[in-house]
């Protein structure tokens, strides 16, 4: 696969996965802000522009946290920006993905403009995560598990983990109590799964290692860091099966294990740090990869011989 | 149509053109007929609503090109262009005629230039043609084949007559819209398809990939084949990846290529891949910077060496542009004589080279009743056309003409034909053009069968490019066999499968033995006995 249209794909994948992730977060934000009587407003939108590392100016009204993370398409940060960037890298990559996929994407971006931040927010939100379902399920149906396939769910669980991550910085905000563990299973769409398995009523502890740790729930951050690691050995193929070379492997298996063999209330006590360090190994992830597989090997510029 | 009831037809009316779909007294021809009665039966909005819904599949697909940095949905008329089956007899071998010339004459250009030794044409109008590559010479393809893919736009007159306007052998672009026009039109119109017999256009892209496996250098079984694209912003980038889609090839940038010891490899995922053909959709200026432009990053330094080398073939292949020079297209008649010893099949439009003294005098004379062009244009730029012309705009072209003679013909003003078009005011008479495709693979030259129809949609507008504001047709060639044999029904309808008994298809057996029971059981509350309720 061309080194340009692979890096398209990651893109596709981390973006899909990324506008789905932040509209579940601005979901709960919202919603905390309803319930919570002694909220700091102002303070509570900062933090959460800050865990989405977004530059402002305080004080921040609900407004312009919607319009930086939902809305304005000129802001990178921006659910709609995002989706306007999955399509273009489709377009890129217009020949190796499928017609559905592309099909799906076009049509996420060119209703984007329907939605303004006058709209009920919520609704928009729901229909984010349909368009993102949309598309994984037409990836899932219509793509052969080759590299095409792989790029892209590497892609989408390298964001998946970071944004889960960032999920639960929202716990520690300034100015506000904080969304409760209920509240954060269900945003994960994981409280029925929580139910089922853990037969007992949300305590912190359960909550936090169902969402950190475990390892069937596809939003569990450890899953999705396996899912990036598995998906890597992968793409590298049999060559080289004696130790791990791999650097991104390291960083992403670090990680994870970092959370999987360390007391969970270790890891409650200081949750920022340790989803920062989540965060941070996503990235140097990213940049390994982009390093190793998209990177032309050199770029040649050719100057004429000057007389 | 009656006369009471107002149909879509109501006051459609030819202006002094030849229209293809009704004469002058009104009478629908043969090929349009079932179109008009189709037509004929909607009512008006009927016709808007399906136009809409077209337009808005286009969208949704992406089928756009680029207007000044904006992506806008490419046009699409509603209504068909029809080609009779005895028409097509004249413009598929006349096409097919026409390449065979330009193939003869580029390997001969390119070579020991017999043509010019012989006294047919000046060697200063070759030498001095824009697009004469001295650098292509010496590059000689795998297979002789230049034109791999070929664009021959055609006008019909005044008096119904298919006359070659302009030869595209560089790159010409077009074909994805044929295609998904094709795929456009077949849904909305589905049943006058089969009944019809239009003949199928989708093998287009199975050809090309053939044409271009037979092209590749030496005998490699199965050659590494790309579409190199100029990239995203390219107004034709739609058609570019469609292509490399359709083909099932990669589509590449400059970027993704190198070039190591006289071989074109690709930047992959897992290293470098030996690259074999390139169909490139990249103008010739560009397309290495070791050979012509330097500031050019489309391309791929080293293209042209690894092709003098023969380790890679570039279709269409380097230097063509100087058979689309419009001064050669005046000798394109007696090439045809002179290469193949034939007689041209599609006559060209009357041409006065403006190099020739007394030509020039004439055209001087009558340059508001004629049309002057470029010799190197493309996309309708720079066209005069004198009778829609200011004073200073025709004052402007004389001093142009008398600065540079060799950089300009004229021609006689044609009344391109029309074909009923929806627009704003109902169906109306807009002016035509068509581009037949032709894929050359080395031993036989395939014609499309149908092609770009592009339509102005300005009333009387002579231009149809896509950018100067025109739109397209679905182009439907009658007369295909395959359609003809299935439109008659089998004479026993019963479909059999050879004795073959259907295996059933299975469910949950809660949900066909009980679920009826449960439900009644559940519902009443009170047990049945299984069987007393069915």
């Amino acid at each position: 696969m061309l080194s340009r249209i692979a890096e398209s794909l990651f893109w596709i994948g981390r973006y899909v996965e990324r506008a789905d992730n932040t509209a579940r977060l601005l979901d709960v934000h919202l919603n905390v802000l309803l319930e919570d009587p002694w909220v700091d407003e102002p303070s509570a939108n900062g933090s959460l522009l800050s865990v989405m590392n977004c530059e402002f100016e305080s004080p921040v009204s609900r407004r312009d946290v919607l319009q930086k993370l939902a809305f304005d398409p000129e802001q990178s940060s921006s659910i709609a920006w995002t989706l306007g960037a999955a399509r273009e890298n489709a377009r890129r990559a217009r020949e190796v993905i499928s017609t559905e996929v592309w099909e799906s994407l076009n049509m996420t971006r060119n209703q984007l403009p329907r939605w303004t931040a006058a709209a009920r927010p919520h609704e928009y939100f729901v229909w984010v995560r349909e368009r993102a379902a949309v598309v994984w399920g037409l990836h899932s149906a219509t793509t052969s598990r080759d590299d095409a396939w792989h790029f892209m769910e590497l892609g989408r669980s390298l964001e998946r983990a970071d944004m889960i991550a960032r999920l639960l910085m929202t716990r520690h905000f300034e100015g506000t109590t904080g969304p409760n563990w209920t509240t954060l299973l269900r945003s994960c769409s994981a409280h029925e799964a929580y139910l089922r398995t853990v037969r007992a009523l949300v305590t912190e502890e359960r909550a936090a290692e169902f969402l950190l740790v475990d390892r069937l729930f596809p939003r569990s951050i450890a899953y999705n860091l396996q899912k990036a690691e598995d998906t890597l050995g992968l793409i590298e193929g049999a060559s080289n099966s004696r130790a791990l070379s791999d650097r991104a492997r390291l960083a992403l298996g670090r990680a994870r294990t970092n959370l999987e063999y360390r007391d969970v209330r270790d890891v409650l006590a200081d949750l920022p740090g340790q989803m920062r360090e989540v965060q941070g190994a996503c990235a140097a992830a990213s940049d390994l990869i982009r390093d190793r597989y998209f990177l032309p090997a050199s770029t040649v510029l050719w100057s004429q011989e000057a007389l | 149509m009656t006369a009471d009831q107002h149909t879509p037809w109501t006051g459609y009316q030819p202006v002094q053109a030849w229209d293809e779909a009704v004469n002058l007294e009104g009478k629908v021809r043969d090929p349009y007929r079932r179109v008009y009665t189709e037509i004929d039966r909607m009512s008006g909005d009927d016709l808007y609503s399906r136009a809409e819904a077209l337009a808005s599949t286009y969208l949704a697909q992406g089928v756009t090109f680029d207007h000044a940095g904006e992506e806008r949905p490419f046009p699409l008329d509603i209504v068909p262009r029809v080609v009779g089956a005895e028409e097509w007899e004249i413009i598929s071998p006349g096409v097919a005629q026409r390449v065979r010339t330009l193939e003869a004459f580029l390997a001969d250009v390119y070579g020991s230039q017999h043509c010019v030794n012989d006294g047919l044409v000046p060697r200063r109008l070759i030498a001095t043609s824009q697009y004469f590559y001295r650098s292509a010479a010496g590059i000689d393809p795998a297979n002789g084949v230049r034109a791999h893919v070929s664009g021959i736009d055609l006008v019909r007159d005044q008096h119904g007559i298919w006359r070659v306007l302009e030869d595209n052998v560089r790159v010409p672009s077009g074909v994805s819209y044929v295609l998904s026009n094709r795929r456009a039109m077949s849904q909305m119109f589905p049943d006058m398809f089969g009944a019809m017999g239009v003949r199928p256009v989708l093998e287009y892209s199975q050809r090309l990939r053939a044409a271009l496996a037979r092209c590749a250098p030496g005998d490699i079984d199965d050659p590494t084949i790309v579409v190199l694209t100029p990239g995203v912003f390219n107004s034709a980038y739609y058609e570019h990846s469609l292509l490399a889609r359709t083909m099932g090839v990669e589509l590449v940038e400059g970027r993704d290529l190198e070039t190591h010891n006289g071989r074109v490899y690709m930047r992959t995922t897992a290293g470098r891949r030996r690259v074999d053909v390139i169909y490139r959709r990249v103008d010739d200026d560009y397309l290495d910077p070791v050979v012509f432009r330097p500031d050019s990053t489309l391309g791929a330094p080293g293209l042209v060496h690894a092709a003098r080398l023969g380790n890679v073939t570039i279709a269409n292949a380097i230097g063509n542009g100087v058979a689309d020079d419009k001064l050669i297209y005046t000798y394109m008649p007696d090439l045809t004589r002179y290469y193949l010893g034939e007689d041209p099949i599609l006559p060209n439009v009357d041409t006065w080279r403006l190099e020739e003294t007394e030509a020039r005098e004439e055209v001087m004379d009558r340059l508001d009743e004629l049309v002057v062009k470029p010799v190197d244009g493309a996309g309708g730029k720079g066209v005069i056309i004198g009778p829609k012309a200011s004073r200073s705009e025709l004052d402007q072209a004389r001093a142009q003409i008398l600065a540079d003679p060799r950089g300009w013909i004229a021609q006689p003003v044609i009344q391109l034909s029309t074909v009923p078009t929806l627009t704003d005011d109902g169906l109306e008479p807009r002016h035509v053009d068509l581009r037949p495709f032709a894929i050359n693979d080395g031993d036989d030259v395939w014609v499309l069968p149908g092609g770009l129809t592009r339509v102005a949609l300005a009333r009387g507008q002579l231009i149809v490019n896509s950018s100067q504001g025109g739109g397209s047709k679905d182009t439907w060639v009658l007369g295909g066999e395959r359609q003809r044999g299935s439109a008659t029904p089998p004479p026993e309808s019963r479909v059999e499968l050879g004795g073959i008994s259907a295996v059933p298809q299975a469910a949950h057996p809660d949900d066909i033995e009980h679920g009826q029971q449960q439900q009644q059981q559940q519902q009443q509350g009170e047990p049945k006995r299984r069987g007393t309720s069915c």
